[in-house]
């Protein structure tokens, strides 16, 4: 007899529970060896606590009321609970702190392909190291990580999270605007996003600027070009992503990194550096991360922040492509 | 620096960038597109009942435009055509839209029976529209963003026939010359939005293929005069 259970969650069977623990036990090991220690926090928290750390993730939350009339809601990420639990258990502690995770995360997402209402991340925290070397150090264990993980060729994107919403700043445009923009920035419309920009009022050498901007890509080169578009925004944007790139040279980790100053990230307490991380053999990004250095302050302790996660069942599917092309990476 | 090659070689994936074209009433002018954008096409406009056209740089794939969206999204295919009514309907989607490729013109409406007053009297009476669309998304959103309520009937085969016999007030269709609705009686009565063909990326594509998506981009922008 079948017994449904809800679209996009899963039951795991053993042929694959082996091939994710081995997974499981490279990413931990990886975390491990450069420090970071594992915790665990409870799936559900209390609704308020989380929406503090971001409103916007909280819209597409689980939540419901307890015996007591609570409202509760089930995590969407990692970040902010480990955020709550730094301000609450290591407030006085010395700096930095290194953590790491390996748990389920629930949203309330269509399910397709790849997209689930339950889904296992893995990743770390980093809290306590400013930019560049907190940035450049995440980015040492992502890499560190993918290879672990057997995903030799994968890519990770750095970007600035403040670019473009300091660049319509620069250019006057008021807030009802600058959301527009950033929407169609987001899901990267850009035939939208011309459209809106014709409709501010803009020059069109500051439309111009926004489009270009959006799709420079690459490697170091593209820094230079953006810095002929122009403008503080860009300045400091750039000037950014230069210390983290260079930051990442000097440790001999910026090959596999590719400056994107077009990337945007939906969760809404990223400032600066933003990361994503992709892999040719798989159409979908396999996780994210990034700078969170005011999230912390929501929580009423002031420290820098950064860190990223993986899905691991995207990494999987992914380590399963690369190894049905054959390429294998070992 | 050596470094931005090294990310780009690292990237430079398997194969051909896989292209899906839709088939149907883009069909034509997006081969004339491609012809234009420097990709031979003379494959396509035989008889071949194939799906694959394998190219050098490029390997053609041809689907039903409505399937486009689902293909590009996967990373099955890295870039697509399709028209702007697909990508509305399918909003949840997440591909890029890179260009208004500017053909294909045609406009979503909203239709009712020449001198019918059902869809105003529906309003009126019962605080509610019946509308029959193959656009069911579409049509509720622009309902919703003009303050009214509708319940949208989805209806596979020919739309027209839904306000003549009685199943819905009016219709939300894609209109291209305008003719289909005259030969069955009935009247554009509110203009929705204009679509066009446009050409998106796959996510990952757009940023690992970086070269190959902008240079084709650029190609289809000249050949398209957008």
């Amino acid at each position: 007899m079948i017994h449904p259970i809800p679209p996009g969650t899963r039951d795991i069977l053993p042929d694959e529970m082996r091939e994710l623990r081995r997974l499981h036990e490279a990413l931990l090991g990886v975390f491990a060896e450069r420090g970071y220690g594992e915790v665990a926090t409870p799936a559900i928290e209390y609704d308020e606590v989380l929406a503090r750390g971001d409103g916007r993730a909280a819209d597409s939350a689980y939540r419901f009321f307890d015996g007591s009339g609570e409202l509760l809601a089930l995590r969407s990420d990692m970040t902010i609970p480990i955020a709550r639990l730094v301000a609450g258990r290591f407030a006085e502690a010395e700096e930095p702190l290194r953590f790491c995770y390996l748990a389920n995360a629930f949203r309330a997402v269509r399910p397709q392909r790849g997209q689930m209402r339950e889904f296992a991340q893995a990743g770390v925290e980093l809290i306590g190291v400013p930019a560049p070397a907190g940035t450049a150090e995440v980015v040492e264990v992502l890499e560190a990580a993918l290879d672990a993980a057997g995903l030799g060729r994968a890519v990770i994107g750095l970007g600035d999270s403040d670019l473009f919403r300091q660049l319509l700043t620069e250019f006057g445009v008021a807030e009802q605007g600058r959301e527009a923009i950033l929407a169609r920035l987001a899901t990267h419309d850009l035939v939208g996003l011309e459209l809106a920009l014709g409709e501010l009022g803009l020059s069109t050498e500051q439309r111009e600027t926004c489009l270009a901007l959006a799709q420079l890509r690459g490697g170091s080169e593209v820094l230079e070009r953006a810095r002929d578009l122009g403008g503080a925004a860009v300045e400091r944007a750039t000037a950014r992503i230069q210390g983290t790139y260079d930051e990442l040279a000097a440790r001999g980790a910026a090959d596999r990194v590719q400056i994107d100053l077009g990337l945007l990230r939906d969760l809404g307490y990223y400032s600066g550096a933003i990361l994503e991380v992709y892999d040719p053999a798989l159409g979908h990004v396999l996780g994210g991360g990034g700078r969170y250095d005011d999230l912390l302050h929501r929580f009423g302790v002031d420290r820098p922040a950064a860190g990223f996660a993986l899905y691991l069942e995207r990494v999987h599917l992914a380590q399963m492509e690369e190894s049905r092309r054959g390429g294998g990476d070992r | 620096m050596s470094t931005g090659v090294a990310a780009t070689h690292a990237a430079k994936a398997d194969g051909p960038l896989k292209l899906a074209v839709p088939r149907g009433a883009l069909f034509g002018e997006t081969l004339d597109a491609l012809d234009g954008a420097g990709i031979d096409t003379s494959a396509l406009r035989g008889d071949s009942r194939s799906l694959i056209f394998p190219g050098e740089d490029i390997t053609i794939v041809t689907m039903r435009p409505s399937d486009v969206p689902t293909y590009v999204e996967a990373g099955a295919a890295d870039v697509g055509i399709t028209g702007k009514d697909v990508l509305l309907e399918q909003s949840d989607r997440v591909v890029y839209e890179l260009l208004d490729l500017g053909y294909g013109r045609c406009r979503m409406v909203l239709a009712g029976r020449v001198g019918d007053a059902s869809l105003g009297e529906s309003q009126r009476r019962l605080g509610m529209i019946r509308i029959a669309t193959k656009y069911p998304r579409i049509a509720e959103q622009y309902f919703e963003g003009t303050g009214r309520q509708v319940e949208a009937v989805e209806v596979k085969g020919s739309v027209e026939l839904a306000p003549l016999i009685g199943l819905a007030d009016g219709i939300v269709d894609l209109v291209a010359t305008g003719r289909t609705l005259e030969e069955n009686d009935l009247e554009v009565r509110e203009e929705i939005v204009v679509c066009t063909a446009r050409f998106v990326a796959n996510r990952v594509a757009h940023k690992l293929r970086a070269a190959e998506v902008d240079d084709l981009t650029a190609r289809l922008r000249k050949a398209t005069g957008g």
